[in-house]
């Protein structure tokens, strides 16, 4: 069931558009905000409230690299893996990075804390290699440094 | 003369609208408020002003596309600043120094095609962009300059800013429109142009950020200021140009349109770092031609990066060094187009997904004889025409001058079973 508050921030984004399902996008990012990602259920509630079918709305869902078709941890960490930053010394970051935290791309640390995802460049190739949490960015980030920026969000 | 990024703070926190308007923010907007429309998109057009989204299309014609004939149709302008294309990184710094400068550009394009609606389509990872634009929409809003009866001319514009959800298709004009209409980001075909039927059918406008950041300095100044500020007036204007790599000084700087590829590398980035050799770059982008060392002296416009047999794409240089393997670079490249590409024609979507594999085999010593004619066949097969969109042939301009320029690279990965650089890709 979608929530008040869910619907009230659906139905501004439906005042500002001709077609109902021109809401659609905007309709699984608030679902994400609010919930960390978009269940099967959830995505079901939103096309019905957009009288879309599931399956058409589903299809535009997962078109999108970022809007989270499972469960998600509470951070969500987006590694640059493009061309400047993997001239810059990209694998060996990422090596690291997937020790420290023991898991692979696409996958969530054992404590709910850490999501790891792979993200086309991240545009501030001039200080490669780069990777962002949640909304904060990182640059030149060396593999020495990920013990203290993965310190912030544990 | 740096008309785009000179005020920006060296910390690039954006300039407030206060700041704006004490640097003589909105005068051109007031001065275009005083023009007819039809003058404003003369005055673009003669500037030569070319698109800085990667095509390079002549501006202010663009615009002229746009049919006045009936004035009550309404019309959309949109800002693409999905900035996405892998070793670009301009758009970020004048989104997030000056968003005040990118939003009169707009206004004073809404006013030349008699827009309603316009939209920021800004990618998602640009978090301290979005905030900065939120906060000069606001303050834009409460000073007039945007919403009805601007400035008490009679002109209305209502502007919305539109995060993405991350893909680089969302970045072609068609497909941006088609995802700010909540669809999946597959492109449209032409024609009908946007400029005749794009968001919601209806007439539209797309251009790149830093276009729109000319063009309050275009109007003000006007066109011939604005073609003299280059090297080579056939191309007007500055141009935001940036290099990444193997470089002293990775960095952006805004330039006279045209210096040369030596000037970027040598004395804007400092040269190669030392024990590194430059071996060749990309000279805008992931989606461009390599140029190497026989190019250095090509000046960096349109013309004249298209004549040494590549694009000057964004203007973003990214440095291919002696140290790293050309192979592994490629393959890196093809990787990135493999996973966006959108599924809509099959040529990109077998075809990528192909290369990348015949790629990562080579890197790994399991390269085969004809593997080199499979991908010259790929080259040709995605090349321009043959594919719905111009992400295949983009994907093919890196690979084919790399099999042209580093032919011995490829062929010595073949023959020794292994990546001469010590390189594997796992
Ligand atoms: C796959 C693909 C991705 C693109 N991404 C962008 C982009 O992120 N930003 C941009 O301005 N143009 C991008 N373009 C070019 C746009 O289609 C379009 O030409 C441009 O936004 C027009 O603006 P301009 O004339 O001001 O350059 C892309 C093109 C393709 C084929
Ligand atoms: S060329 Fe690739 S990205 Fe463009 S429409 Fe075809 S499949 Fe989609
Ligand atoms: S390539 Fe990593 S930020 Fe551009």
């Amino acid at each position: 069931m979608l929530s008040e508050v869910e619907i009230e921030e659906i139905n501004q984004e439906l005042a500002g558009v001709p077609v109902k399902e021109a809401a659609g996008i905007e309709a699984l990012k608030i679902i994400q905000r609010h919930r960390g990602w978009v269940s099967d259920e959830s995505l079901r509630d939103v096309a019905a409230y957009l009288q879309m079918a599931p399956e058409e709305l589903d299809s535009v869902a997962t078109f999108y690299n970022l809007i989270f078709r499972q469960p998600v941890g509470r951070h969500i960490i987006l590694l640059c893996d493009s061309i400047s930053c993997w001239v810059m010394g990209y694998e060996q970051l990422s090596s690291q990075l997937r020790q420290k935290l023991g898991i692979g791309f696409g996958q969530t640390t054992a404590d709910g804390c850490f999501t790891l995802l792979p993200n086309p460049c991240l545009g501030t190739c001039d200080h490669a290699p780069a990777l962002m949490i949640d909304n904060d960015l990182y640059r030149d980030v060396s593999p020495e440094m990920l013990d203290e920026i993965l310190g912030k969000y544990k | 003369m740096k008309p785009l990024t000179g005020h920006i703070k060296a910390d690039g926190t954006p300039l407030t609208l206060a700041e704006y308007e004490q640097l003589g923010g909105y005068q051109a907007l007031r001065k275009a408020l005083r023009m007819s429309p039809q003058e404003v998109t003369t005055e673009v057009k003669n500037s030569n002003l070319k698109g800085r989204g990667g095509a390079g299309f002549n501006t202010g014609m663009k615009w002229s596309f746009v049919p006045m004939d009936d004035p009550s149709a309404e019309k959309y302008l949109i800002c693409n600043a999905d900035e996405m294309e892998p070793g670009t990184f301009k758009d970020r710094w004048l989104l997030e120094g000056n968003p005040h400068q990118l939003l009169e550009g707009m206004l004073i394009a809404a006013y030349a095609i008699q827009a309603s609606e316009g939209y920021v389509f800004l990618r998602y990872a640009y978090k301290t962009a979005a905030k900065g634009i939120r906060v000069a929409l606001a303050e834009a809003e409460r000073a007039g300059y945007l919403g009805s009866n601007i400035l008490g001319s009679g002109f209305s514009l209502r502007m919305h800013l539109h995060t993405g959800v991350g893909r680089y298709m969302c970045g072609e004009e068609t497909a941006l429109l088609n995802s700010l209409e909540g669809k999946r980001a597959t492109p449209r075909a032409k024609p009908p142009f946007p400029q005749v039927s794009g968001l919601f059918g209806k007439p539209t406008i797309v251009n790149n950020v830093e276009t729109f950041s000319c063009v309050p300095h275009i109007i003000s100044n006007g066109a011939a200021w604005f073609q003299s500020l280059s090297k080579n007036p056939q191309d007007g204007g500055t141009k935001i140009y940036g290099v990444s790599g193997k470089v002293n000084r990775p960095g952006a700087w805004e330039l006279p349109m045209g210096i040369t590829l030596r000037e970027l590398i040598e004395e804007h980035a400092g040269g190669m770092r030392s024990g590194y050799r430059f071996r060749g770059a990309l000279p805008g982008g992931a989606s461009t031609d390599f140029l190497v060392e026989e190019h250095l002296d090509v000046p960096m416009d349109y013309g004249s990066v298209a004549a040494a047999g590549s694009r000057l794409g964004t203007g973003t240089v990214v440095v291919l060094d002696d140290r790293t393997c050309p192979v592994g670079f490629v393959h890196n490249l093809e990787h990135f187009f493999a996973q966006e590409s959108c599924g809509w024609c099959t040529p990109c979507r077998e075809g990528l997904p192909w290369t990348e594999k015949i790629l990562r085999a080579l890197e790994n010593g399991e390269g085969r004889e004809n593997d080199l004619d499979l991908l010259a066949m790929h080259a040709q097969a995605l090349g321009p025409g043959k594919t719905f969109c111009a992400l295949a042939p983009g994907a093919m301009e890196p690979l084919q001058s790399a099999l042209n320029y580093f032919r011995k690279d490829f062929e010595q990965h073949i023959h020794e079973k292994k990546c001469p650089y010590g390189h594997t890709l796992h």
